[in-house]
């Protein structure tokens, strides 16, 4: 089993973690609060597999990006535990978060500094991502001078750069138009198949997780928990506009409307 | 785990990467035009000459107007200006001021970067001692002249604690407000990228606050060059240089009216000169490269 290095939280009761041989994420009765304000997260557990693809699908302010956040280590969860035994994860952020006083090259150079790659080695291997996001030529331009789709593929060869199996993806397609957003959807695939990385890819377009995944968590919101979970076993590569993808959509679709009609039905009862 | 040592295989459909070349062509878009140098020069020295011409114009209207004992014309400070560049004493002076400057600043820099980042980074002493570097900032530095030279006598050294009370409050402010405005996202795009502590401030929050950290350097130079006028006027002596304020005073004493007009202009043209020439195109340098500002300036 793989060694636990980096557990977070406390568990309330001795839990058995990593109970489930080798998992490369796992969430175990994860709950979190901002302080006094109401619960976001609300027991959630989740396991993924090494090399799983999992979309995580939930209506806006439910809280997936606080369990992208809690799962990157960037913060706590109140109660239950989150594990990623082995490697820190690399997280993808909504927006591209490139560091403006950097070139394409240098933002995923430093990625492998900080990771403790060699300077010889960091050039050739910063060209080598840029390749595998079809960037090459561009490693010498600043964020500013490129596309929103260029800078989120940067954003993703500096994601991949850190060489982490676990790779946290916060709706990193959301502002695209759909011609490019598909065609990254075809990259990510690639990349994905290529490189056997596990993938948490969060987003609220049904369709997309689809599109993408090879399971769907539903999280209903308010509080936050795992409302229900779908296996999708349409063979990649898959079209977002296929009529497999887009049959489940419609039965995905439909439980997340509920999902959220019950708000509805709570708030008519609450005034 | 497994280094990425051999690349992955890149299979790549020739469909999809024309695509991609397609969309990332029509992103960007032609190339900007450039505006000819010309054009550019025109646009940015026009104005200020005008503005230049308007005032000549009005101070030459008022000269005829009243009595050309107390103002003189503008012909006439030239004819000064004219005679104390060519027997040198106005280069002399320049030369000493801005000596005098670069050290005063140089030091309040060394000083108060790290004082800066320090109330920045910690937040008790931040609360402790921002309110009396707010307040200092506030306090015009020829306040400190009179308890500088009972400190210090009439020598440079007085000279050097005016400007440094001068520029350090301003320094230090520029650093704390470039620290305050990094994104919080690059804080945490550092975390996710391993970096904790100095390797944290070395690789994200010194380059993020830079643009504020040189606003600061810029405010400071025009604070630190305030200060050594004012000091420059009071404190005289000839065991020391004859900087731009010794000659303004000079004049002063010799009732001559055009030469206290060629040391303002000169105090005027060095203080705005070294803006233009030093800071403001590393303002703008440092600006442009982060996409923060358009190509023309
Ligand atoms: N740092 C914070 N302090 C207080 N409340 C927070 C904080 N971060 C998130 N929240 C709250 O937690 C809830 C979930 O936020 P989160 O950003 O995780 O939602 P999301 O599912 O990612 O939404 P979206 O799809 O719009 O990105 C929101 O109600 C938000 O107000
Ligand atoms: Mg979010």
């Amino acid at each position: 089993m793989a060694s636990m290095k980096s557990l977070r939280g406390t568990a309330p009761s001795p839990a058995p973690v990593a109970g489930d041989g080798g998992a490369a994420v796992v969430l175990d009765g994860v709950t979190k609060r901002f302080g006094r304000g109401p619960i976001v997260l609300d027991d959630v557990s989740l396991s993924v597999a090494p090399g799983e693809f999992v979309c995580l699908l939930g209506a806006s302010g439910c809280g997936k990006s606080t369990l992208l956040n809690l799962v990157a280590g960037l913060d706590r969860p109140t109660r239950g535990a989150v594990a990623v035994p082995g490697h820190r994860p690399s997280l993808m952020f909504q927006e591209p978060a490139l560091f403006p006083w950097l070139t394409s090259a240098q933002n995923i150079e430093l990625a492998l500094r900080l990771r403790g790659v060699g300077k010889a080695e960091r050039r050739t291997e910063a060209e080598r991502l840029l390749e595998l996001v079809r960037l090459e030529g561009s490693g010498g331009k600043r964020p500013h001078e490129l596309s929103g789709g260029m800078r989120q593929r940067v954003a993703l060869a500096r994601a991949l750069a850190q060489d982490s199996r676990v790779l946290l993806m916060d709706e990193p397609f959301a502002a695209l138009d759909a011609i490019t957003r598909d065609l990254l959807h075809d990259e990510l695939t690639r990349i994905w198949q290529e490189l056997g990385s596990t993938i948490v890819f969060v987003t609220h377009n049904v369709r997309e997780a689809v599109r993408l995944g090879q399971r769907v968590v539903l999280l209903s919101s308010r509080p936050g928990r795992v409302a229900k979970e779908y296996a999708i076993d349409i063979k990649q590569p898959r079209r977002i506009e296929s009529p497999d993808v887009s049959a489940l959509s419609v039965r995905i679709t439909d439980d997340l409307s509920a999902e959220i009609r019950k708000h509805a039905t709570l708030r008519a009862r609450a005034s | 785990m497994s280094a990425p040592t051999a690349g992955p295989v890149i299979e790549t459909s020739r469909a999809g990467a024309d695509l991609s070349a397609g969309l990332d062509a029509l992103e960007l878009g032609p190339a900007e035009p450039r505006t000819p140098p010309l054009k550019r020069v025109l646009e940015s020295v026009l104005p200020p000459l005008f503005a230049l011409g308007f005032l000549l114009a009005v101070w030459q209207l008022v000269e005829v107007t009243r009595d050309p004992e107390t103002l003189p014309s503008p012909t006439e400070v030239w004819d000064s200006l004219r005679d104390s560049v060519s027997d040198g004493r106005v280069q002399e002076a320049v030369v000493t001021s801005l000596e005098r400057g670069a050290l005063g600043f140089l030091a309040s820099v060394a000083i108060a970067t790290p004082l800066g980042l320090l109330l920045a980074q910690v937040r008790f002493l931040r609360r402790a001692f921002q309110p009396i570097i707010s307040g200092l900032m506030s306090l015009p530095s020829v306040a400190w002249v009179p308890a500088a030279i009972l400190w210090f006598s009439l020598s440079e050294g007085t000279i050097y604690f005016v400007i440094l009370m001068g520029a350090i409050p301003s320094i230090v402010n520029g650093t704390i407000s470039g620290i305050d405005q990094v994104p919080p996202l690059f804080t945490r795009v550092g975390h996710v990228l391993g970096a904790r502590g100095l390797t944290l401030a070395r690789h994200v929050l010194l380059p993020a606050a830079l643009p504020g950290y040189i606003g600061g350097l810029k405010q400071g130079w025009a604070f630190s060059w305030r200060s050594l006028m004012a000091a420059e006027l009071i404190v005289n002596s000839s065991t020391f240089g004859f900087g731009l304020g010794q000659l303004l005073d000079q004049s002063r004493q010799l009732f001559d009216i055009p030469g206290v007009l060629v040391g303002i202009l000169a105090i005027l043209v060095v203080g705005l000169a070294v803006d233009l020439l030093l800071f403001s195109p590393l303002e703008r340098a440092v600006l442009k490269r982060r996409g923060l500002v358009g190509a023309k300036g």
